[in-house]
């Protein structure tokens, strides 16, 4: 389990632990059947092909899960994730690594709550970001 | 391709409404697992119900973005069938997801049922690298079943 972390333990400029993950095409199948979203370009290659698209490619929605999943592992059970806004500007393809990346940008006390702003992205295996974004994060304090 | 005409009246018609009744929601534990399994997100806050009440959730709680199972309006091809006739019509046969913010005030926990209120908050038109685009973008309000806002949503697609 994630080991508990404290807003005291980072600083601007630290950066996310890497959260890597290579969705199958079965796995786009599983998020389809989780998440309500049927969507053809996902897994019918065909039907891809037919809007314009190279073949099936991930869902955008999954992608903004992984970038959750990304702040969630490196909070620990006692942060929350109180924002989070993600931006599709590339496409992923299943079968092909998707690198989950942040780093902190801010950190100060708002009442009685330590904050942490990041910058997070997925990455392709070119290195481009293809869904880019921000996060805000409370954390527990030692103090 | 013919090229995009731009944001039509039945486009324009819709900014502003909430193209559909409040959207109901049931958060159960084996939605919430599959979710989980579907992100391949071990985490056992979605998992391992005693491990989530020692934690003090005190319950399976959603990861954070899932708000559990339409059982009236809601999901995604609702969104598909709703914009996709009209942005078709207007030249823009394509639909993509561009893009999502979330704000999180309260866990989601099983067993709770929620509420979404979404409305379309605007349409508008972009020029892109391959032509040019329309952005739809909707505003969502979930509240659980003591009225408690649990999340704020604003999601964006694009029709080309």
């Amino acid at each position: 389990m994630p080991k508990q972390l404290y807003y005291e333990d980072v600083e601007v400029g630290t950066e996310l632990p890497l959260l890597i993950k290579k969705p199958t095409p079965q796995q786009l199948v599983k998020w389809a059947g989780a998440s309500d979203d049927y969507y053809e370009i996902h897994y019918d290659k065909d039907f891809a092909q037919s809007t314009g698209l190279p073949g099936t490619i991930v869902h955008g929605r999954l992608k903004s899960s992984f970038l959750v999943q990304l702040l969630t592992d490196w909070t620990g059970d006692g942060g929350t994730v109180k924002k989070i806004s993600v931006q599709h500007r590339g496409m992923d393809f299943p079968g092909e690594q998707i690198t989950c990346r942040g780093t902190v940008t801010k950190k100060y006390v708002e009442g009685d709550e330590h904050i942490v702003e990041c910058e997070i992205w997925t990455e392709n295996p070119k290195g481009e970001k293809t869904a880019p974004g921000s996060a805000i994060v409370a954390l527990p304090s030692r103090e | 391709m013919a090229e995009g005409q731009g944001i039509t009246d039945e486009l324009k018609a819709m900014i502003g409404t909430m193209i559909s009744e409040p959207g109901i929601l049931e958060v159960e534990r084996g939605a919430i697992r599959r979710y989980a399994d579907a992100i391949d997100d071990l985490n056992l806050l979605y998992r391992d119900v005693e491990y989530a009440k020692k934690s003090g959730y005190g319950e399976l709680i959603c990861p954070p973005g899932f708000f559990g199972w339409p059982i009236k309006e809601g999901g995604a091809m609702k969104t598909l069938d709703t914009f996709g006739g009209p942005l078709d019509r207007a030249g823009f046969p394509r639909i993509l997801d561009a893009g999502i913010e979330y704000e999180f005030f309260i866990p989601v926990r099983a067993g709770d049922i929620l509420t979404a209120y979404t409305r379309v908050a605007d349409i508008t038109e972009r020029a892109g690298r391959t032509g040019n685009m329309l952005i739809v973008t909707q505003e969502s309000t979930y509240l659980n079943q003591n009225g408690d806002i649990v999340a704020k949503a604003r999601s964006m697609l694009i029709g080309r």
